[in-house]
């Protein structure tokens, strides 16, 4: 027994250590650095806009420590952000938010990607009275919750599709349109869906079909022939990056005619580089487009943004990435306005920002989402076998004319 | 004798204290001990009767999805807490809050333990890889029903009610779970000991040895399966509970019914430890999670290639795990008499 | 409960065309599944993993501009190769053990692939693009995507290609000896070493044939194959083992099921139909043997 006994004690001296050199202890403000924590989706299903999360984050971070910093009191402070994997799981984005609340002294922090993270995190952020400015989640259950230390930079889901319904509506001489729908069932997915819900409602239309894709979507061949079958006006999807990508093949391969297709996760999911032709005339959701006229000090305009984005990570930002540039310029925006790094004059601070940035307007509502910020709305078009996004509602920002409806597929 | 008291005590006593020593990790230990106990209760499935049951985590969600249910039905239409993924807000008065928790735990038990002795009949009845299959189709199926259906709000998953304002702050929130937690897992390892040493134990460890030959001697295999399987889902479904209260969220396939990470480490943290022993599964569960969460700090973008390469070389050098692995070098200190054959039947895997 | 299926039977037939061509591609990896499950009693938990590594071979070469339809030949050639040195570098080790011990080394593996397969080709979803276009039946009503009637053919080729070759050549006729009777064929002069090594290869460059016409018929990511090896491996255990023209009746019909359960009963339920059917039809059968007083084995 002894060396049951010893070997229990190794084991528990082990426990110790380890947990005792992990505990490094990172506390809100170190020397001249203001520490954000951050659990992203490095892995895992979302692991796609994770990766476009992060860059974003990144890419804010060496904009603003370069153009001088952050002043705060006097003294001038750069951003660093600690990451942690969350794998696209909620259980351990809570997990991780913990974590940093706790082992890591983390006092601020920016959101994950996808609602269902955010809302897995809001919880323990708010429980923790820890202010945390989310660009990814954009669930509407989160803003009614009367959360105080939750920022969302971002439009709410439901509001991402209206617009196309609206739009439908407005071709169809102001009277309702048949709705077919196809959402996965994730939290963010099925806000929009619930947005759709609202708008049919509103608008006198009609849904005859709504289908709940799993998550592990794949082949969608059935809802298509159903959609076929019943002849809607407007086809909804909307499944993250496999979603679009899916939909689209199927679509084209099935040759399913319908006068309006909008979606979620184009840009995302380089939806018109990856099809080229096949993804002509979708519609498209997006918190964000390169051309439209909002600027800022950091970033510019869009199309600089795009460009700066391109250079350092060789691709053009989907709107993921930009919203999360955007929450740091938020975090800036509020630690110099509290003057302090004290997390309750932030949090004071961070609800009455009202400023202007390359991505958009912001402006917190009481449930802490952004008020001032339109969805925008644009269409893949094609020239030759060059294919790219054009914005066209807000007709404000229209850089093209809405094709409705769309081109049967014989004679595409 | 004596040592045994001392080395009980003083895991005791680092138990009770640990929140305390390391403040900062009370949620982590707390997960720790949720894992002792699913690879415990595995362990009565996959170890002592050689079952490997990729299904437990089937009563793991069940457990968290009725201790949610009850704990926010019991006070408000639960219907419209899940509708719109949980738009509307209710808010629990404290007796209201820890009414429905306890209420929701002891249900979280016994209605896992209930559907468990209904479906044992048929499921128990299969052997080998069938039976592993068949629980795993049953986990996975138990996710994706669960995720269609609205009550418990489908897709979008369902949030627990939080802890009640003007109860202490989040730290004594934490002290709470993790109490109930370590209590738990002491409660789970004090029956099963007691369990292993009574003719229930012998009788698993029969089936594991030769079904037939304890049929043909008249035993009811059966009943016993399906009172060990019952014993497990109780145990899992409270832990379940808990779980979904800890973190705050159930999402049906990732938290709930989280078939591809709980569901296959609680086997993995029982084949480390040992299979079929009593303290196997604990210092299995111990460090596993250790290891898990090291490799998340020190190999972040690699943590499951880590994980992975792990695994393979438990399963391939280790099968016998520590206790195993211990047992072969100091068999006198386990107070065994050496009979190899009887040796190589308890820790071979079937 | 939808009932539009019934309105249109038209549908019936599209649900039946899809379900059949769905069905034959899983059906294929299950083969594979089948295959090392017989001979070398190894279930493969990263057989989605290799499937996905076949497409990305595939996905390279479309990038390349080698159009991925060529995938199919170069796919599994590679597949071949990484599936040696797998069998080389672990799977031999738990080749002699317990099955239950194959299912968590191989669980080892698919998660390390995963995250590989993340580092090295990025978690972007991606697609190739075969522009193979679409056959019309029926005046437009039902449409088969060419690309999908492409995969049913190349899959029944390599599926009859491979039941040829398991009877006519030396290594096949190697490889069901020893599947029958591992040591008498050892005996007998047979190196099942090889054997077990080329068995494993096999499997991994039929999953890589799948993975290149997944690329032009579905999506691939990193963190998809699990679908892929758990309906694998859910054929193989309702065609029975040993049972392989078995494995591609029940590939298609497990493809059938899926797509009128999703009619019927709707797309949420789709997977989780499925997998109470594995578990209902294992406790038929349980109960069937039950009546002579034996067990599924």
């Amino acid at each position: 027994m002894n060396k049951i006994i010893k070997f229990a004690l190794v084991l528990l001296s082990t426990f110790g250590l380890i947990l005792g050199t992990t505990s490094t202890s990172f506390s809100k403000v170190e020397g001249n650095k203001i520490i954000l924590g951050a659990a992203v989706s490095l892995t895992g299903k979302y692991s796609t806009n994770g990766k476009h999360t992060q860059n974003g984050y990144n890419l804010a971070v060496k904009r603003i420590n370069e153009m001088g910093g952050v002043k705060v009191g006097g003294k001038t402070y750069k951003f660093d952000i600690i990451y942690y994997d969350d794998e696209s799981n909620s259980g351990r984005a809570a997990q991780l938010a913990e974590r940093l609340i706790k082992q890591d002294g983390v006092k601020y922090m920016l959101g994950p990607y996808s609602s269902g993270l955010t809302k897995a995190i809001a919880p323990i952020t708010e429980e923790n009275k820890i202010p945390m400015v989310e660009a990814n989640g954009a669930s509407r259950s989160l803003f009614t919750k009367g959360y105080k230390y939750l920022f969302a930079v971002l439009s709410p889901a439901n509001q991402y599709l209206e617009v196309a319904i609206d739009l439908a509506v407005e071709k169809n001489g102001g009277k309702g349109v048949k709705i077919a729908m196809a959402f996965e069932q994730d939290a963010f997915s099925q806000d929009v869906r619930l947005g759709i819900v609202d708008a049919a409602k509103r608008t006198g239309s009609k849904i005859i079909i709504d289908d709940k894709l799993p998550k592990e979507l794949n082949d969608m061949a059935a809802t298509l022939s159903k959609v076929r079958a019943t002849k809607p006006d407007v086809l909804v999807v909307s499944g993250h990056s496999k979603g679009a990508l899916t939909a689209i093949r199927q679509i084209s391969e099935m040759k399913v005619d319908v006068p309006m297709l909008a979606m979620t996760h184009c840009d995302a999911s380089k939806l018109a580089k990856q099809h080229g032709k096949k993804s002509e005339y979708a519609l498209c959701a997006a918190q964000w487009h390169k051309s439209l006229s909002y600027k800022d000090k950091y970033f510019g305009n869009g199309m600089k943004y795009d460009k700066d984005f391109n250079a350092e990570y060789g691709y053009t930002p989907p709107y993921q990435a930009a919203e999360s540039s955007a929450a740091l310029l938020v975090w800036k925006d509020a630690f110099e306005r509290a003057n302090s790094t004290d997390t309750e004059k932030v949090r004071d601070a961070l609800a009455k920002t009202d400023m202007q940035t390359f991505y958009g307007n912001i402006k917190f509502g009481s449930g802490g989402q952004n008020t001032a910020k339109p969805m925008v709305l644009f269409q893949v078009r094609c020239e030759g076998d060059k294919c790219e996004n054009k914005v066209v509602a807000p007709t404000k920002w229209a850089s093209a004319k809405l094709v409705h409806p769309v081109p049967k597929w014989s004679e595409r | 004798m004596k040592k045994n008291i001392i080395l009980y005590s003083a895991l005791l006593v680092f138990g009770l204290v640990a929140p305390f020593l390391f403040p900062a990790f009370k949620l982590q230990i707390s997960f720790m001990w949720i894992l002792v106990i699913l690879a415990l209760t595995w362990d009565v499935q996959g170890g002592q009767m050689g079952y490997n049951s990729f299904g437990n985590i089937l009563f793991f969600g069940i457990g968290m999805y009725i201790c949610a249910g009850v704990q926010i039905g019991m006070f408000f239409p639960l219907a419209e807490w899940t509708s719109s993924g949980g738009e509307k807000t209710f808010i629990h008065t404290p007796p209201q809050y820890f009414q429905g928790f306890f209420i929701g735990l002891i249900l979280a038990g016994i209605v896992p333990a209930v559907v468990a002795a209904t479906i044992g009949y048929g499921i128990l009845g299969l052997r080998g890889h069938y039976f592993a299959i068949c629980t795993l189709g049953l986990g996975i199926a138990a996710g994706e029903i669960a995720g269609g259906i609205e009550l418990i709000g489908a897709g979008q998953g369902m949030t627990t009610p939080p802890w009640p304002k003007g109860i202490g702050d989040t730290e004594l929130r934490s002290e709470f779970f993790y109490y109930l937690c370590f209590v738990l897992m002491v409660a789970t390892f004090v029956f099963l000991r007691w369990a292993y040493q009574t003719r229930f134990g012998l009788v698993l460890n029969a089936i594991r040895d030769n079904e037939d030959k304890a049929e043909a001697m008249g035993i009811h295999t059966m009943r016993y399966k399906i009172i060990g399987w019952v014993v497990s889902a109780f145990f899992v479904g409270i832990a379940g509970g808990l779980m979904g209260n800890m973190v705050g969220y159930i999402e049906p396939t990732e938290i709930a019914f989280a078939g591809a990470t709980y569901g296959v480490f609680m086997v993995l943290m029982a084949i480390l430890g040992g299979k079929g022993t009593l303290w196997g599964p604990v210092i299995g569960a111990i460090i596993f999670h250790i290891f898990k969460e090291g490799f998340w700090i020190f190999f972040l973008g690699w943590q499951y290639v880590a994980l992975g390469a792990l695994i393979v070389i438990i399963v391939v050098f280790f099968p016998e795990g520590i206790m195993g692995w211990l047992r072969e070098k100091y068999p006198e200190k386990f107070g065994e008499i050496i009979d190899e054959a009887d040796r190589k039947a308890q820790v071979e895997l079937k | 409960m939808d009932l539009l299926i019934f309105q249109a039977p038209i549908l019936m037939v599209q649900a039946l065309m899809d379900g059949i061509l769905l069905g034959i591609l899983f059906a294929l990896i299950a083969y594979g599944m089948a295959l090392q499950w017989g001979v070398m009693n190894i279930i493969n938990i990263a057989q989605g993993e290799l499937v996905i590594l076949g497409g990305y071979i595939a996905y390279t070469m479309y990038l390349m501009g080698i159009h991925p339809a060529f995938g199919v030949i170069v796919s599994p050639i590679i597949m071949f190769f990484i599936g040696w040195i797998l069998y080389k570098l672990v799977i031999c080790r738990v080749v002699d053990r317990d099955l239950f011990i194959s299912i968590l080394a191989t669980f080892g593996i698919s998660i390390l692939t995963q995250q590989l397969m993340n580092f090295i080709f990025g978690a972007d979803v991606v697609v190739a693009q075969s522009n193979f276009g679409t056959t019309m039946l029926f005046d437009g009503s039902v449409t088969l995507p060419n690309s999908k009637i492409f995969s049913a053919f190349v899959s029944i080729i390599f599926a009859i290609g491979l039941v040829m070759y398991m009877k006519k050549s030396k290594l096949g006729r190697a490889i069901r000896a020893t599947a029958q009777n591992a040591r008498a064929a050892k005996i007998l002069g047979v190196d099942t070493e090889k054997v077990y090594a080329a068995t494993f290869g096999i499997n991994a460059a039929l999953c890589g044939v799948a993975g290149a016409l997944i690329s032009i018929t579905f999506t691939l990511h990193p963190y998809v194959g699990l679908p892929y090896t758990v309906r694998s491996f859910m054929i193989v255990i309702i065609a029975g083992l040993g049972n392989l023209p078995g494995v591609a009746l029940s590939g298609m019909g497990l493809g059938v099921f899926e797509e009128f359960a999703d009619y019927i009963l709707g797309t949420e339920f789709r997977i989780g139909s499925v997998f109470l059917l594995l578990v209902l039809i294992l406790v038929y059968r349980r109960f069937k043997l039950s009546r002579k007083r034996e067990y599924l084995k």
